[in-house]
């Protein structure tokens, strides 16, 4: 049976975090779109989504930037990013940027309309089932706050964890609880990013799992740093990485091969 | 009360220091949120009905001029009285008014969020006219003489054992000359010292839930009946409420009332519901002789027609500070004003000024769980990030904070030269974080690394790798 998205063109939109600190979750999204069928293509001329501008209130960088990005993504039917906070800030809040913009706020809500986080788009849209993937491991999935709020992520990634052979899902107590990363909060309030998560890996402890996973590297570079700071085993993935069978690779924080 | 939000993170630290209230506030955590996430699921339109409480706050505030005026003429009808105040001080003024009026020596008071905003207790204090909370949380901090840490439960940050040291200090005049520490011995006790205030006091202060305009009447939602006897029992009512609390019909209030109590504490509804329409009538038994409605604009008309607008729909529910993590963390005090959490970071800013309150809009991770549960859909992060933007145009965010933007900003505009920066920084990076891949200290930004380490980068960076691999 042919898949739904067989040949179509994705760009993909790696994210800055991804691009810098993690490539790994970059090819694992190549990887899992390339076996949905889609041809994927990394526009050059990206760089960031803009948030941190955004959200630090320096509203016409974000516009200049923002502006960059619906350039850079055009032409293409779909674009998926490996982040639900990346691709909320393209689909919610770029046509927000533009309200008063008629010109450039149509070019926002077009591609708005195009853009995906990768595991809604996998499940949703491409069909995807995870190929031969075997895992025999305790896996608990953080809910990012991105991912659930803005861009309804919620089953969609624990389906095809589900599907990952051998692999056992626990949920964690206050799964839909920030972990305190919030961007620039972390470094500006870090006291209280601290309290947060202390509590959440406290409730990620809690589920004895082997690994810990999200969607959103913020999150998970925010967790990981927190648990090797205070000396725990636990290893951080990203979902795209265990989907795409690189389970066995170093986590987060962990070094290299 | 003395505004602290300028020391918000100094407030925060201290509060998370404070044993006690990480005890205190570890309740508030499990406690309301497991209520209000069993009762909307318990309710199957419960989405419906935010969304009709939300357009009915709405629609009010579209027509508050309309409405305001209704009220009034109800209100007379019915015969009591209506005072416009435009700010805390004509209303401190009016109400002391009435006080002297009676020749009053003592006030009880039914909770009201409106008279903490206005500083009204130091003020009848002031004036030598004794105010007595009869709330049972209001009166625990009145105790302590604390302002309110939560605006539905006030003297949640204090543990039981706190207030079997307070009733202990404060109770002895009235021979309770033991330390109780059960807490529904503690209730008692706090019932039978309140019992006489209410005989003998000359006025009674409640605030308001709802200004019905339909019929002129100001209502009240509490658990502890202690609303009742504070507007039934003296001879002269005052009910003091802000603009925005008047609805169209009871009907309406009907509405709102559904996702109120399940939103605030999981309750279908408070215990107690009480309309008072009007001084006591000839045929009534009981009531008060002179009904009184102090109505404060107190800023809010300003905020119509603008980015703030939304916020007038609050129902003071208190969901988002429930489910709010940095609340969680800090406490209602650390936020420095009357209202705490995320309701107060993105109202403290216009009623104390943006350059006293910055830190609140900011001290956010941008969660948007204060949006998910408000009943009335109030886009709490979106105007904590207008507020954000107010502090960039008018630079009061801090210089290095603001350079390290425009910094980002730069590159992050220019394809090319993002490309050479990042390349640049990953191998620094790489090679700061050695064979454990991970970094334990930045010179530079420490908010990271004083907390957590810094996971090094793979290696070259995922477009470096990319280009390599084009034509595969």
């Amino acid at each position: 049976m042919s898949k739904p998205l067989e040949n179509v063109e994705v760009a993909l939109f790696v994210t800055c975090l991804v691009d810098i600190n993690r490539p790994s979750v970059g090819f694992a999204a190549v990887k899992l779109l390339e076996q949905s069928g889609c041809k994927v293509v990394v526009p050059n001329a990206q760089t960031c989504c803009g948030q941190p501008a955004y959200n630090s209130g320096d509203k016409q960088s974000t516009k200049d930037i923002a502006k960059n990005v619906i350039r850079a993504f055009k032409s293409f039917r779909y674009v998926v990013a490996p982040s639900g906070s990346c691709a909320g800030m393209i689909k919610k809040h770029y046509p927000e940027l533009f309200a008063d913009d008629p010109e450039m706020l149509l070019e926002a809500q077009d591609l708005a309309a195009r853009t995906h986080e990768l595991v809604s788009f996998l499940n949703d849209i491409a069909d995807f089932e995870p190929d031969d993937v075997k895992l025999d491991k305790k896996v608990t999935y953080h809910d990012s706050c991105s991912s659930l709020r803005e861009m309804k992520v919620k089953d969609q990634p624990r389906e095809l964890l589900g599907e990952v052979d051998d692999l056992e899902l626990i949920e964690a107590e206050d799964r839909e609880a920030c972990c305190g990363f919030g961007g620039t909060f972390c470094i500006k309030y870090s006291e209280i990013s601290e309290e947060m998560v202390d509590q959440k890996i406290a409730n990620l402890l809690a589920t004895k799992a082997d690994i810990v996973t999200a969607g959103d590297l913020g999150c998970l570079m925010n967790i990981a740093g927190r648990l090797s700071r205070k000396g725990h085993k636990m290893k951080v993935l990203h979902v795209a990485e265990i989907l795409a069978g690189m389970g066995d690779k170093p986590g987060i924080a962990e070094g290299r091969d | 009360m003395q505004v602290t939000s300028r020391k918000f993170k100094e407030n925060a630290h201290e509060a998370m220091q404070d044993e006690n209230l990480r005890a205190a506030l570890g309740r508030v955590k499990e406690g309301f949120t497991a209520k209000r996430a069993e009762a909307a699921a318990d309710l199957p339109e419960f989405e419906d009905l935010r969304d009709q409480a939300r357009d009915i706050k709405d629609h009010v505030l579209e027509n508050l001029d309309y409405y305001l005026e209704y009220f009034e003429k109800k209100v007379i009808e019915a015969g009591g009285v209506v005072h416009w105040c435009s700010n805390a001080k004509e209303a401190k003024e009016t109400i002391l008014k009435i006080c002297r009026d009676v020749d009053a020596k003592t006030v009880t008071k039914g909770k009201s969020m409106i008279t903490e905003e206005i500083g009204l207790n130091k003020f009848l204090e002031s004036e030598g006219i004794e105010p007595i909370e009869t709330d049972l949380g209001e009166y625990i901090i009145q105790l302590a003489d604390e302002p309110p840490s939560h605006i539905i439960g006030p003297a949640v940050h204090k543990t039981k054992e706190q207030v079997t040291e307070l009733f202990h200090e404060h109770h002895q005049q009235y021979g309770y000359t033991e330390r109780e520490e059960d807490a529904e011995k503690l209730v008692g006790e706090a019932r039978a010292v309140l019992r006489h205030k209410y005989v003998v006091a000359d006025v009674g202060i409640t605030g308001a839930n709802f200004l019905v305009a339909e019929t002129g009447s100001t209502a009240i939602v509490t658990n502890e009946g202690n609303g009742d006897l504070t507007q039934s029992l003296p001879k002269t009512h005052i009910a003091v409420a802000s603009i925005e609390k008047v609805i169209p019909t009871l009907e309406d209030v009907s509405t709102v009332m559904r996702v109120l109590a399940r939103s605030a504490t999981g309750q279908e509804m408070s215990v107690y519901t009480t309309f008072s329409t009007g001084p006591k009538r000839s045929d009534d038994i009981d009531g008060p002789e002179n009904f009184h409605v102090v109505l404060l604009d107190g800023g809010r008309s300003e905020m119509i027609g603008t980015e703030l607008q939304e916020l007038l729909r609050c129902i003071r529910c208190g969901a988002c500070m429930n489910h709010c993590p940095v609340y969680h963390a800090v406490g209602g005090h650390s936020y420095g004003w009357v209202y705490p959490g995320p309701i107060g970071a993105a109202l403290n800013p216009q009623m104390v000024g943006i350059e006293e309150a910055r830190h609140l809009p900011n001290a956010s991770s941008f969660c948007g769980r204060c949006e998910e549960v408000c009943p009335v859909r109030i886009p709490i992060p979106k105007i904590l990030r207008h507020w954000r933007e107010k502090a960039f145009e008018q630079q009061i965010s801090p210089k290095p904070e603001r350079w390290g933007i425009e910094l980002w900003g730069f590159f992050a505009k220019r394809p090319w030269a993002y490309r050479l920066m990042t390349k640049v920084a990953v191998r620094v990076l790489g090679l700061m974080g050695g064979k454990n891949g991970k970094i334990k200290s930045l010179p530079m930004n420490n908010g990271w690394t004083a907390v957590r380490d810094l996971p090094a980068p793979q290696g070259a960076t995922f477009m470096e790798q990319w280009k390599k691999q084009e034509g595969r």
